[in-house]
């Protein structure tokens, strides 16, 4: 009894260190992460115009969405174009481009890195591709293509809602590569090299049967992050495609949920509104997430 | 005596990363066919450039002089090289109330102490959740993902009322607190300790008698070292880049990039100052990439000589 007491208060002692380790970002992820969200799921029940108090008014925001919202059918189709093609396009992008740089030497791989690190560097780049994708025969791509004689007068790339879908996701993919694709590669550096030793005595023939039986199955825990950081960025493209084609864009057609609640919320005041709609989205991701971790969980069977 | 133990077990994990390289190139061999090398590197160089040429094109206008700033169409070389475009810099600041080194002075002092911060609390929540047996992990670890689906429009107003009831507007504290709470690092650290931890290990150094906390600064940090190198890389970045939006008012506690906009917001005439600013506030979070990433893969080269 003695024995299992000390047990227990070992055990009591342990858990107690485990807390003061979680504790300091408990305290800030509190205080600045799940406050702020909890205010703002509540506020979408509230009609809050940011001068006068926060009023009541049940579901009311929610049912104008489906029902007295025009843009709102436009921005969620729009969204769910963007996020279904980039969103997977991207995801494998940085585990493929990872997979293929891992096999080089040392300074290749950090070279290499470096180049596709790049774009989610350079930061503030956007203007480069306004300047690319300008729509006047100064901007790169018209002068190229002019050049080269694909086309004889310029195209207006961002004022024409055939090219502006294309050009987002473009810079989207381009801007997106930074984070999941260093983590997948410290992801693969972390695998147990006898695993490929292993596979390769018990009948592993090729690269293919190789990802699929032994990498996939020991990359899951980063698979799933950046699964989780693809959908983050892939719902909320905005700052892209605002800076780009402008809000409204052209024929609404790259008009997203998250420029139409910066829309709301800071140029017509409606926060409570902005709020439902910040809700929406968040569901909508939410269930994405969820299908994704079902369909991670079949890698490797 | 249980020292001892614990840095065995400690360089013995060490040594495991240079373990796995090793073993990998050489089996790698086998399972390689030539024809799918050469298409795998050809994609390599097609997307490398894709990701590389803006990066190129805003080195090469830095560096133009005017008359080839404005040639037709823009070329992606320079033929006359100049420094003007950086020379035009301090007339082009000379209106700044405040010295500009202090604007440096914040930027680095801000981007150092949040990163630091930001890395440090990350790795040791990371670990509880990784590794610890308490009852609120499961769900506490399930917020965090959530939270990184919550876009951050509509949290404006609220993080407003909680700075003020804070006291930090207006503070230096305003621009480094809410970046910790950032779940991002949380997430990554988590992820990597769940495998670069193996359980056998915990528990071997808890038989020792080591605490969470003392197998965390001894055992756990220098094994996923990687992980918080290339960390503190995305801190650095998001940091030094970041413009506090009407939270700091105070002139003398800005950082460098609001003020950068002065420069940038500029006809075509600017456009060559413009690309010099942007090449410049790239320097440091390259620095940073480069040191870091020649860290980590040094940490698996120096194991693998002791092997």
């Amino acid at each position: 009894m003695n024995k299992s007491g000390a047990k227990r208060n070992r055990l009591k002692n342990r858990n107690a260190e485990y807390y003061i380790l979680l504790a300091p970002f408990a305290a800030f992820f509190f205080l600045f992460m799940v406050l702020p969200v909890l205010s703002s799921i509540v506020l979408s029940f509230f009609d809050y115009d940011m001068v006068s108090l926060p009023e009541f008014s049940g579901i009311e925001n929610y049912a104008r969405m489906f029902i007295d919202d025009e843009t709102f059918p436009v921005v969620v189709k729009n969204t769910l174009l963007f996020a279904i093609i980039t969103g997977p396009v991207g995801f494998l992008l940085s585990f493929v481009l990872a997979w293929f740089i891992n096999e080089f030497s040392p300074f290749v791989r950090t070279v290499l890195s470096f180049l596709f690190y790049c774009p989610a560097l350079i930061g503030n780049g956007l203007f480069i591709w306004q300047i690319a994708f300008s729509s006047d025969s100064y901007g790169y791509m018209n002068s190229l293509l002019l050049s080269w004689g694909f086309i004889d007068e310029p195209i207006a790339w961002l004022r024409n809602s055939s090219y502006i879908v294309p050009v987002i996701i473009l810079v989207q993919l381009w801007q997106s590569m930074g984070v999941s694709f260093l983590a997948n590669i410290s992801g693969l550096q972390n695998i147990n090299g006898d695993m490929f030793e292993a596979g390769a005595i018990d009948g592993i023939r090729n690269r293919w049967q190789e990802l699929w039986y032994i990498t996939l199955p020991s990359m899951k825990d980063m698979l799933l992050f950046s699964a989780v950081m693809q959908i983050a960025s892939s719902f909320s493209i905005s700052t892209i495609a605002v800076n780009l084609a402008g809000y409204p864009s052209v024929g609404n057609s790259a008009d997203t949920l998250v420029s139409h609640i910066g829309d709301v919320g800071t140029v017509k005041y409606e926060m409570g509104y902005a709020s439902a709609l910040s809700v929406f989205l968040f569901l909508l991701m939410v269930v994405t997430r969820k299908l994704i971790v079902k369909l991670l969980d079949t890698a490797g069977k | 005596m249980s020292n001892k133990k614990l840095t065995a077990i400690n360089s013995g994990s060490k040594n495991k990363p240079a373990l796995k390289a090793s073993g990998r190139s050489q089996v790698k061999r086998y399972t390689r066919s030539k024809a799918g090398n050469f298409f795998y590197v050809l994609f390599l160089i097609l997307f490398g450039s894709f990701s590389v040429l803006p990066l190129i094109y805003c080195i090469v206008t830095a560096f133009k002089p005017l008359e080839e700033l404005l040639v037709y169409p823009p070329k992606l070389y320079v033929v006359n090289p100049t420094l003007q475009n950086f020379m035009a810099l301090p007339d082009l600041l000379s209106n700044l109330k405040i010295p500009l080194s202090r604007y440096i002075f914040n930027s680095f002092f801000v981007t150092v102490i949040t990163t630091i911060l930001y890395v440090f609390i990350a790795a040791m929540a990371a670990f509880t959740l990784a590794k610890s047996k308490i009852r609120a992990r499961r769900v506490f670890f399930l917020v965090v993902q959530l939270a990184l689906l919550f876009n951050g429009t509509t949290l404006s107003v609220p993080l407003y009322l909680i700075y003020s009831w804070l006291g930090i507007i207006d503070t230096y504290w305003v621009m480094i607190l809410p970046y910790i709470a950032s779940t991002m690092g949380v997430f990554l650290m988590k992820q990597y300790m769940e495998s670069a931890l193996p359980d056998a290990l915990m528990e071997a150094a808890e038989i020792d008698g080591a605490g969470p906390v003392r197998i965390f600064f001894e055992i756990a940090m220098p094994i996923v070292k990687p992980c918080w190198l290339t960390l503190t890389m995305f801190g650095f970045r998001d940091v030094w880049a970041a413009i506090p939006d009407g939270t700091v008012f105070n002139e003398a506690l800005k950082t460098l990039p609001t003020i950068m906009s002065q420069v940038t917001a500029g006809g075509i005439a600017r456009s060559g100052s413009a690309m010099a600013v942007t090449v410049i506030m790239m320097v440091p979070p390259i620095l940073v990439y480069l040191v870091s990433q020649s860290n980590v893969i040094e940490a698996m080269s120096s194991a693998g000589i002791k092997e």
